[in-house]
């Protein structure tokens, strides 16, 4: 076993030796991409996926290997000390569905795949895990519960970790969240999020002579041209993104529902309230209008909050960063993180090496800047583990 | 169906799962003082070696030292085959600079042969590179019933296991190529040898004693000329073959199978002339059997075709009446 550094320094000098010496178990943590990259797991259909983790934890003999009732899987590496506990996490879940083929290919220098950077990578370096500390030497004072979360994107809405954190016996003093993509990502604050999606339903009786009535998509129309109307704040920098709009089937004919799905982001706090009651305005506006029924129904949501940019664990990740030479890239999460942060648990996210053509089938990741991206996690780690994150 | 074969497919045929205790079955590996040599033959694989490599490497190898080296034996692929196997740490030979005194033909036998002169295992494990579902299971499935059964000699691997198939009887085999040609051959012939379930599979893992004594046909009949030899030098038993659940590949044209049943007929001929079957043929079978399994229990079923045949119109005494052709 190495010593544990003792000063910040200590482990900044360590982190570059660290990458280096990874690239020994080059092919375990990229089987293990391989493999988890070709398990399907759309949301609320992790459960293939959890169960490779855990056969992973069992192969590396941890403790406490478990599921819960949401379905997310545990595995605890026990300190030598065993004072507080960090929980190291990925998403499982992908925004791809069963019926997708998600044959992994691999090249050289990229690996393609499906999800194969969100989050099929953050998986397989979780799972990876102890098998990179038995790699560098490392033992840890304080415990480690490696995690794979399930139900967090979309209508899964953080699900699982939330439930984890509402109902954990154990309390998490540090939490670090793993993303495949990209490297340099530093989370450490969350935006103030909403998802929502407005369905316009034209009733069976109608009355079809009524000025303008030329069916679902017309009536949406008029409600994206009023929620366009709404002056955004600039600085903090409110967005409406619109993500998707469903009516209709043919040519000819008048579709007599829909639905479009936006996201509003904001880091004031307040701001997204504000707008969402600007929008459901809206809608009952074009409700009354039009006599077709326009509903607002939040599928997500998330409260802006974090720790400070000066706070230790900030400072002390974009140093790690930064010896590694990876540049820092800031920018709030509206993943996991903000489950954290409503606890009030100090946590960041971080990525793992760089990608492209993310969320298609030709997602890829570049296989060499991820050994960059674990000594990143390894030094950060440590830094918790040595009370360099501690306030 | 004789009670001998249905004793061989009972004791003989395996399923990869049986094998899931790797750690044990390296110490009994390391007990007999075994090395085993995985032989990857390419040609153009870009697509689907680096994820080969990675797999075998991490999970056979730095997991659990099961595999003593991993070689990729190419044919002279003009893609990047060699330089992505080489950047995952696989031995990668030219199969036209092994034993260079020998010449170079160009096939997949080829490069089999000449791993047996390159690799230094005592159990060599050929698996091909265009498995685009490949799994640890595709090597330690193959070679654990040599590990185990020191009679056994050369195990073949079939596939089953359909994506999706209600419970039941369904109906088992290989390609198309085994089913329309290889399995009524040996039907016909070799009736023993149609217990084998998918003879022409790729993926086969043999002892050093028996490859070096064995000729290669460097093109497609290979594994057809390795089965024929294999069964006249050792006999049935000495065959083992493993249920490796599903494998997915390329598809290939009715052109081509054409042309590998031309390779493998001119590799079976070869054979039956070699063994005297030619001049005096044995008694043709009219029995044909294939196979059909019900979860793992495979069975042999067979059909009496007995090709029956008339003679020429023109001496049938009725129809010579009928149309005034005259008394022959």
């Amino acid at each position: 076993m190495v010593k544990a550094p003792n000063t910040i320094n200590d482990l900044l000098n360590s982190v570059v030796s660290n990458r280096d010496q990874l690239k020994d178990i080059r092919e375990i943590i990229l089987a293990n991409l391989v493999m988890m990259g070709e398990i399907p797991a759309p949301t609320f259909q992790e459960e293939p996926r959890i169960r490779f983790f855990l056969d992973r934890f069992t192969e590396a003999g941890l403790d406490s290997i478990s599921t819960d009732e949401f379905g997310n899987g545990f595995g605890f590496i026990r300190g030598t000390e065993g004072e507080k506990n960090i929980l190291v996490a990925a998403h499982t879940d992908t925004v791809f569905n069963h019926t997708i083929d998600h044959t992994v290919r691999v090249e050289s220098a990229r690996i393609f795949g499906p999800g194969i950077a969100d989050n099929s990578l953050g998986c397989a370096v979780v799972a990876s895990i102890p098998q990179i500390l038995q790699q560098l030497g490392i033992e840890l004072k304080h415990n480690v519960l490696l995690m794979g979360i399930t139900r967090s994107l979309g209508r899964g809405d953080l699900a699982g970790i939330r439930f984890f954190l509402k109902n954990s016996k154990a309390p998490v003093d540090y939490g670090l969240f793993v993303e495949g993509a990209q490297l340099g990502r530093l989370s450490y604050s969350s935006m103030g999020m909403l998802r929502g999606e407005i369905t316009c339903n034209i009733p069976s009786e109608y009355d079809w002579t009524l000025f303008e009535s030329s069916g679902a998509i017309t009536i949406l129309n008029e409600v994206i041209t009023k929620m366009m109307a709404i002056p955004l704040p600039t600085k903090p920098k409110a967005t409406i993104t619109y993500g998707s709009m469903n009516a209709g089937n043919t040519y000819n004919s008048v579709p007599t529902s829909g639905s479009l799905h936006f996201e509003i982001r904001s880091e004031q706090a307040g701001m997204v309230s504000e707008l969402q009651n600007r929008i459901h305005e809206i809608a009952d506006e074009v409700s009354s209008n039009t006599q077709a029924e326009v509903k607002l129904e939040v599928v997500a949501r998330r409260r802006p909050g974090g720790i400070d940019f000066s706070h230790p664990l900030t400072k002390t990740a974009r140093k790690i960063q930064e010896s590694l030479g990876v540049i820092p890239k800031i920018q709030p999460s509206v993943g996991e993180l903000s489950a954290l942060i409503d606890k009030g648990i100090p946590g960041i996210t971080i990525g793992i090496t760089t990608a492209s053509q993310m969320h298609s089938q030709n997602e890829n990741i570049a296989i060499d800047p991820m050994f960059s991206g674990l000594a990143q996690l390894v030094g950060i780690l440590q830094a918790m583990d040595g009370g360099f994150c501690d306030e | 169906m004789s009670k001998k074969k249905k004793t061989w497919l009972e004791t003989n045929t395996f399923h990869h799962s049986e094998f899931w205790n790797i750690l044990h079955l390296i110490e009994e590996k390391e007990k007999q003082g075994l090395k085993i040599s995985l032989c990857i033959p390419t040609l153009n694989e870009e697509k689907t070696i680096g994820k080969e490599i990675i797999i075998f490497k991490s999970e056979l190898m730095n997991r659990y030292p099961l595999l003593d080296e991993i070689a990729v034996i190419d044919s002279g692929s003009t893609d990047k085959t060699l330089e992505v196997a080489a950047s995952f740490g696989a031995d990668t030979y030219l199969s036209a600079d092994i034993l260079p005194n020998q010449g170079f033909k160009p096939g997949k036998g080829e490069n089999l042969w000449k791993a047996i002169h390159q690799l230094n295992g005592d159990i060599i494990v050929y698996v091909d590179a265009d498995i685009k579902n490949i799994h640890p299971r595709f090597v330690y499935g193959l070679v654990a019933p040599l590990i185990y059964h020191k009679k056994i000699q050369y195990v073949k691997a079939f596939y089953d296991r359909p994506l999706a198939f209600s419970q039941g009887i369904r109906p088992s085999g290989g390609g198309r190529v085994t089913e329309i040609l290889i399995r009524p051959l040996f039907a016909m012939f070799y009736p023993e040898l149609t217990g084998i379930i998918q003879p022409l599979s790729g993926e086969y893992a043999v002892r050093r004693e028996v490859l070096q004594e064995l000729p290669f046909p460097i093109g497609y009949g290979v594994e057809t000329s390795h089965i024929l030899d294999v069964y006249h030098k050792w006999g049935m038993g000495a065959f083992g073959q493993t249920d490796l659940d599903q494998r997915i590949h390329r598809n290939q044209t009715t052109i081509s199978l054409g042309k590998m049943s031309f390779g493998i007929l001119q590799s079976f001929f070869n054979r039956m002339q070699k063994y005297g079957s030619i001049e005096k043929l044995p008694e043709l079978s009219h029995i044909y059997k294939h196979f059909q399994a019900q979860d793992s229990d495979y069975q042999l079923i067979e059909h009496t075709i007995k090709e029956e045949e008339r003679p020429p119109m023109s001496t049938i005494p009725e129809y010579r009446k009928k149309f005034g052709l005259g008394k022959k």
